[in-house]
C-alpha cells in the first residue's frame, strides 16, 4: 500500500473549490509550508481552489503560508483560536474589511473537536467557554455540580500536515513542538496529505516510535529540507 | 501614612511576579499565561522543583535560548523560543488540553482586564471592535487546582480592575482563586474578596477606594513585602 506522491503539486491537485481544509502547525512550528505554497501555486495558475475554509490555530503570519493564502484571496473562512498574532496583517485587513469569515474557537475546544471527529464522537461536553459569549446558543448541562457546554466534532475534507520521519505506508513522527495539531488533523479529515522531511521504506521507523499510524494518512510526500515558517517571517519573505 | 501615592508607590510588574512566584509549590505543574505571567518563572524560589506546561505541547521547558540559538520548532504558546529541561516531553494538542481541563495542573496564572468578587475573569477582549482572539485562555481557567491572576490593581486611568461584576466579555465564570495586584494579595472565597496582604503604608480606606467591590478581612492583614530592587 504505497501512499507516496512524488511532488507537493501532485499531492494537493485534488483539493476542490469550497473545500474545508485543516492545516497543521502552531505559529511556525509544524506548518506544512511547501504543501500550502503548492496550493497557492495551483490557485494562481488555474483560479482554483477558491472559497476554502481553513482550520488552524492561527490565521497566518507575515506573507507566507496561510497568510499568503489569505492574501491571494483563496480563503473564505478561518476556523481558529488566535487570529490576532503579531504579524497577522493579511488576515486582519480582510477581516476588518468584511472579506473573510471567522469562527473563533477556544484552543482546547478546537483540539478536542478535531480529535472527536477523528474518533467518531459527534459531540462532547467541556467546561471551557461556559458563561461566555463563545457558548451562546450551545446546549449546556450539569455534571457533578458543575456546568458544561456541548461542542460538536469538527471534520474536514482534507488535512495538510507536516512530520519529521515518514514511511511509504503513512506512519509518521514529528519534530519537537511541531507535533501540536498535526496528529489530530490526520485523524479528522477525509483525506490526509502529509509532507515529511525524510521518507523511508516500511520498517524504517521503529514501530515503538510511530506517533501517527499510517491508517490516518492517505498521501505522503517527501520535502527533504522544509522551510520553517517562523524563519521565513523573520526574514521578511513574501510568497 | 497619608503620603502613600498609589500610582508612584505601587509594585512593578516584576515585583508582582516575584510575589506570585513565592506561592509556587515544590513539585508542582504550572502553566503561566502569555506575556506578564511568563515573568513569574524568573523568580521561582531556589530549591523548588517546578515543571512548566505550555499549551502547544511541551512539559518541562526551561529558559529562553541565547540569541541565535533558537530552534523555531521548539516554542511556547507565546511563540517564543524555549529550551528543554531534563525530563521534558512533547505531546499533541488534545493531550495538552487534557492536562489543562483534566485537573492535572496545580496552578495556572493569567493576566486580567477585570476580576469579579465571585471569581469571574475577563481577560480576552475589551469590546466588540477589532479582531477577536481567545487562544487557550478559556481552557486554562478550568481544571488547574489554583487559578491565579497577576495584574495592576487599577487601570491606566486609575479605575478599578477588581469589581463586583465584570463589564468586559468573560473568559470564565467563578474561576479565579487568588489575585496578586500592584497593591495587595487577595483571595476569592465564597463570592468575596478576602484581603490577605497589602503594601506597607497603604491604608485600608485608600485600598478600598481603588477597589470596585468590598474587601473583606479575616484577622490582621500582613504587609506585602517584596524586594525593592526589581
Amino acid at each position: 500500500m504505497d501512499k507516496t506522491i512524488s511532488t507537493v503539486a501532485k499531492a494537493v491537485a485534488d483539493i476542490p473549490d469550497g473545500a474545508q481544509v485543516m492545516i497543521g502547525g502552531f505559529g511556525g512550528s509544524g506548518a506544512p509550508i511547501e504543501l500550502i505554497h503548492a496550493l497557492i501555486d495551483r490557485f494562481r495558475a488555474t483560479g482554483s481552489p477558491k472559497n476554502i475554509t481553513v482550520i488552524n490555530n492561527n490565521a497566518g503570519n507575515g506573507y507566507i503560508g496561510i497568510a499568503a493564502m489569505i492574501k491571494a484571496g483563496m480563503v473564505k473562512k478561518m476556523i481558529c483560536s488566535f487570529p490576532r498574532s503579531s504579524n497577522a496583517e493579511a488576515f486582519n485587513e480582510k477581516f476588518l474589511a468584511g472579506e473573510i469569515e471567522l469562527e473563533l474557537v477556544p484552543q482546547g475546544t478546537l483540539a478536542e473537536r478535531i480529535r472527536a471527529a477523528g474518533a467518531g464522537i459527534p459531540a462532547f461536553y467541556t467546561p471551557t467557554s461556559f458563561g461566555t459569549e463563545l457558548a451562546e446558543g450551545k446546549p449546556t448541562e450539569e455534571f457533578d455540580g458543575k456546568m458544561y457546554v456541548r461542542e460538536s466534532w469538527l471534520k474536514a475534507d482534507f488535512a495538510l500536515i507536516k512530520g519529521q520521519l515518514g514511511d511509504t505506508v503513512g506512519n509518521m513522527t514529528y519534530r519537537m513542538a511541531g507535533r501540536n495539531f498535526n496528529p489530530l488533523m490526520a485523524m479528522a479529515a477525509a483525506k490526509t496529505i502529509a509532507q515529511v522531511s525524510e521518507l523511508g521504506e516500511p520498517g524504517s521507523i521503529d514501530p515503538q516510535q510511530v506517533i501517527t499510524p499510517g491508517i490516518f494518512v492517505d498521501a505522503i510526500v517527501e520535502v527533504a529540507q522544509p522551510q520553517q515558517e517562523e524563519v521565513l517571517v523573520r526574514t521578511g519573505v513574501v510568497y | 501614612m497619608s503620603d502613600f501615592n498609589i500610582m508612584a508607590d505601587k509594585l512593578s510588574n516584576a515585583q508582582i511576579a516575584w510575589r506570585a512566584a513565592q506561592d509556587i509549590e515544590d513539585g508542582s505543574y504550572v502553566n503561566l499565561g502569555i506575556g506578564f505571567p511568563e515573568m513569574i518563572a524568573k523568580f521561582q524560589p531556589e530549591g523548588r522543583d517546578v515543571t512548566y506546561h505550555t499549551e502547544n505541547g511541551v512539559l518541562g521547558f526551561g529558559k529562553a535560548p541565547a540569541e541565535g540559538e533558537e530552534d523555531w520548532d521548539l516554542i511556547n504558546a507565546g511563540k517564543k523560543a524555549i529550551t528543554l529541561n531534563p525530563g521534558a516531553s512533547f505531546f499533541h494538542h488534545a493531550d495538552s488540553f487534557s492536562m489543562v481541563r483534566g485537573g492535572h495542573l496545580d496552578l495556572a496564572v493569567l493576566g486580567a482586564y477585570q476580576v469579579a468578587q465571585n471569581g469571574d475573569l475577563a481577560n480576552w477582549r475589551v469590546g466588540s471592535k477589532g479582531v477577536p482572539a481567545v487562544g487557550g485562555a478559556m481552557d486554562l481557567v478550568h481544571g488547574a487546582k489554583r487559578v491565579a491572576v497577576v495584574t495592576d490593581h487599577v487601570t491606566k486611568d486609575g479605575g478599578p480592575k477588581l469589581v463586583e461584576t465584570c463589564t468586559f466579555p468573560l473568559t470564565g465564570v467563578g474561576c479565579v482563586t487568588r489575585v496578586y495586584t500592584s497593591l495587595a494579595v487577595i483571595d476569592i472565597e465564597g463570592g468575596k474578596f478576602i484581603l490577605r496582604e497589602k503594601l506597607p503604608g497603604l491604608s485600608m480606606e485608600a485600598l478600598q477606594a481603588v477597589t470596585g467591590a468590598t474587601l473583606h478581612t479575616e484577622g490582621d492583614v500582613p504587609d506585602l513585602i517584596v524586594p525593592q530592587d526589581l
